[in-house]
């Protein structure tokens, strides 16, 4: 029975490469640049400031998120209605969107001059400011809501319907149900989502720091720039860097702790019956919960909307080779995060005892969501340059990168779906004696084909609109669509930008869209 | 994917094609390189005329450019850095990565004197607060002024951003040891500070403040390229701070005359009446045919502010400081 305990074989192996690599470009770069440093500065008072600002403003984002998220994904896992997969997908649009762009399309509506202080001054309100923490809050959760959506429709969908069923035939009431079914799946969910969006909000940098009002809203990610381009000093950068690190280690730690991992399912491809919400009651509260959430995070992307339609058409050629650019690295990257993240999640998800090697194989793959961008980048560089031209890399090195800071959303979805699907059906397939390559190739990926749609999706779509480390390594004749964005900004044309901006919203959506459909149609699931 | 293939091909072709003739390696900033700046005329020009290749890297903006160069050091395959500003000469120096310029250095139409043996300009500008006047009608002539007023700005970060170390040295240079006082004052005026420059004038034509930290060239491009003459820079009294770019040749370059005859060609008539319309900063040195119609409306003030490189390096950590403790109350 050797082929109990290691199912997949040679997928161990592709799984421990694949996290050596990580290694190798996230910690592996900070230490590039820690070891590059002639002199190191100390943390002064105002870094310990940002820290503790970082802290704050993170965690409450996060919680925000999910608190929010909560009747959000159950107003939706009980309700069917026409377009609410469209609606579901739409909503996640905000994730993927430039920094600059989503700050305009939201100062559009909540802004001094947005469409919010205008309605407000028209009933004779006084108007309202979100500059501050509120500004910064307010952009995150309009970031992080959807996804933290997504993590606990998954948990939702995971709830067997044979339970609502059983229930309802026991005659539960909702808090009942609540009780015994909701609760115990947001247990075990909600840590998870929390540590994610927590890992995103600590770098987070450019948002915080227009919306924050001033440098009161600074973070560390704005230390280490600061330490990289005005002090010139790699040493303190590298240091602000690892201090980055371990906070986001310290709230992975946690939410490990208190999140056990739920059989989740891949879900979001059913309603489930719900007897216990047919109420007419229930009914109004789940629409307005869904119009309000899909108002806040839709009107924004409309503003963005209405303001590129124009220009879209009469867009410079050269923008237009940017995209090509584009998706060639965003399918780039989408190819190389599915080679890092499904070996990783099969290592992951069928080791059949949890030793401490297989939990430091799951913290490895969710790294890169308290690294530094710039520290990346600048690691890579100092890396490389000895070897290679950096610039001549920068497309495939912009790839790798973004394949890098995806693969965490990847992991996430894929190991507990094969978790998920080794429970059920894992057993069977021993005793049919699939193992190694057949096992996979019959059993499981047909298994997981709507994770593995949704992940390339999301990868494509993050990839698209990310500005990555191009930005340090770009040459004329290389600029990707995002960059090409900043660009027009730079060059006053505010307008052209603001075509190409509703452009990149369009492809990264297509995208998704395509990936995320690709993986359902046939799913034998 | 067939084009692509045939495209990389064809650059291989080109490249080995292109072996023999010398290539001159410039880094500059970002949004010099790109399709709406200067590089692509200014690759054309020089390139009709040196029998040489002329290739930009672009890095982010002047202090990213100057970071990169420490960071590559003396393997640096660059053999000019284009685009670092005054505030960055002093750092750039003490790296003693760069070499004097040839002599004799061309005469330039700066409204300071400009004597450095390392670094020649090739354009600059003054520091300016932009508005739109259809909505502010009376704009403030002093940095007291503005604080008084309660009119709204947007400002960028000096942590992060050119102008805003810019805008950090013009009180600086304008107020010395009043310029805390000068940022408590103005504390109720910033609506925001941003990470850089592009976000700050987005976030002013969106309409979510009055005024944006720009320079008195920005009201040109609306004019010029957008036929919209409701932009104005505010002109201030204690007179405005000037950024001026320059470029440096790097001591271990493997094309020195190449490098020197760029720098000759930086202050021609070609170069310079490049710069109005793709950089909206003043040339240099006034081409022949003068500037471009329209920059003859902008403010031009009667005082220009500028510390010395020496004393920008040496004055920024405490006015940085004072910003911070002013604006984080």
């Amino acid at each position: 029975m050797a082929g109990r305990t290691q199912p997949l074989g040679a997928i161990r192996w592709l799984g421990s490469g694949a996290a050596a690599l990580v290694l190798a470009l996230v910690p592996g770069t900070l230490a590039a640049v820690f070891l590059r440093a002639e002199s190191t500065g100390a943390i002064t008072a105002s870094d310990w400031a940002a820290i503790r600002f970082t802290l704050i403003q993170a965690a409450l984002s996060a919680a925000i998120s999910v608190v929010l998220a909560v009747p959000l994904a159950r107003a939706l896992a009980r309700r069917s209605f026409a377009g609410r997969r469209f609606l579901i997908a739409l909503m996640g649009a905000p994730f993927i969107l430039p920094v600059i762009v989503a700050v305009l399309g939201l100062l559009a509506i909540f802004g001094r001059n947005g469409l919010l202080n205008a309605a407000l001054g028209a009933l004779g309100l006084p108007a309202i400011s979100i500059y501050g923490l509120p500004g910064v809050l307010l952009a995150h959760v309009f970031f992080n809501l959807p996804l933290a959506t997504r993590l606990l429709l998954q948990g939702w969908a995971a709830i067997p319907a044979e339970h609502f069923r059983l229930a309802s035939s026991l005659g539960f009431t909702p808090r009942h149900i609540f009780r015994w079914l909701e609760l115990p799946m947001l247990r075990a969910t909600l840590p998870g989502a929390f540590m994610v969006i927590f890992l995103i909000c600590l770098t987070s940098f450019a948002v915080v720091l227009a919306l924050g009002g001033g440098p009161r809203a600074t973070t560390i990610e704005l230390a280490i720039y600061q330490a990289f381009r005005f002090e010139f000093d790699l040493g303190k950068a590298a240091k602000l860097a690892a201090l980055q690190f371990l906070v986001g280690a310290i709230a992975a730690a946690i939410a490990l702790r208190f999140g056990r991992n739920a059989l989740f399912g891949s879900g979001l491809d059913r309603t489930i019956e719900r007897h216990d919400a047919t109420g007419r009651i229930t009914m109004l509260a789940d629409a307005a919960i869904i119009i309000t959430a899909a108002g806040f995070l839709l009107t924004p992307l409309l503003a963005i909307a209405v303001s590129g339609l124009q220009g879209i058409f009469a867009l410079p050629a050269t923008v237009w080779h940017s995209v090509m650019r584009s998706l060639l690295v965003a399918l780039g990257a989408t190819a190389l995060t599915l080679a890092l993240s499904l070996p990783l999640a099969l290592l992951i998800a069928t080791s059949r005892a949890h030793t401490p090697a297989i939990s430091a194989v799951e913290a490895i793959g969710y790294l890169s969501l308290a690294a530094s961008p710039l520290v990346i980048g600048t690691g890579l560089f100092i890396i490389l340059f000895p070897l290679a031209d950096p610039v001549a890399l920068a497309l495939p090195l912009t790839a790798l990168v973004n394949a890098i800071m995806s693969l965490p959303f990847a992991l996430r979805v894929l190991t507990p779906a094969i978790r998920d699907a080794e429970a059920a059906f894992g057993p069977l397939a021993d005793s049919l004696g699939l193992f190694g390559r057949d096992r996979l190739r019959l059993f499981l990926l047909p298994r997981i084909r709507a994770p593995i749609g949704f992940t390339a999706g999301l990868a494509a779509a993050l990839s698209m609109g990310d500005l990555g480390v191009i930005a340090l390594f770009s040459a004329p004749g290389s600029a990707t669509l995002p960059l090409q964005i900043y660009r027009l900004r730079a060059a006053y044309r505010v307008e052209d930008a603001a075509a190409a901006a509703l452009l990149l919203l369009i492809l990264s959506f297509a995208l998704f869209w395509l990936f995320d459909k690709g993986g359902r149609t046939n799913a034998r699931t | 994917m067939k084009t692509s293939i045939f495209a990389a091909g064809f650059c291989a072709v080109a490249t080995l094609a292109a072996a023999e003739t010398p290539v001159l390696t410039v880094y500059t900033y970002d949004s010099f390189v790109s399709d709406w700046g200067p590089g692509p005329a200014v690759e054309k020009a020089f390139e009709e005329e040196c029998g040489c290749d002329l290739q930009f890297v672009g890095t982010g903006d002047g202090a990213a450019l100057l970071a990169r160069l420490k960071l590559e050091g003396k393997r640096t395959p660059a053999d000019i850095a284009l685009g670092l500003d005054t505030n960055l000469m002093a750092t750039a120096e003490e790296s003693g990565l760069f070499a004097p310029l040839p002599e004799p250095r061309p005469a330039l139409d700066l409204p300071v004197e400009w004597n450095n043996a390392f670094f020649q300009p090739f354009d600059w500008g003054y520091f300016a607060f932009v508005y739109d006047k259809t909505k502010v009608t009376s704009p403030p002539k002093s940095f007291r002024e503005l604080a008084e007023s309660d009119l709204r700005i947007v400002i960028q970060d000096p942590r992060s951003s050119t102008p805003g170390l810019g805008l950090l040295l013009w009180v600086k240079a304008a107020y010395g040891d009043e310029a805390g006082g000068i940022w408590e004052g103005l504390s109720d005026n910033i609506v925001t500070v941003t990470k850089g420059w592009s976000e700050a004038y987005g976030m002013f034509l969106e309409g979510e403040a009055d005024m944006v930290l720009s320079y008195t060239t920005s009201p040109a491009y609306h004019l010029i390229a957008e036929k919209d003459d409701t932009k104005a820079a505010a002109l201030f009294e204690e007179g405005h701070y000037m950024q001026i770019e320059v470029a440096g040749k790097i001591a271990g370059t493997d094309q020195p005359e190449l490098a020197d005859r760029f720098l000759a060609f930086m202050a021609s008539d070609r170069f310079q009446s490049i710069i109005p319309t793709t950089n909206w900063m003043y040339p240099a040195k006034i081409p022949s045919g003068g500037l471009p119609d329209g920059f003859e409306t902008l403010i031009r003030p009667a005082k220009a502010l500028l510390l010395s490189p020496k004393e920008a390096g040496e004055i920024r950590d405490e006015a940085l400081a004072e910003w911070l403790a002013a604006l984080s109350r």
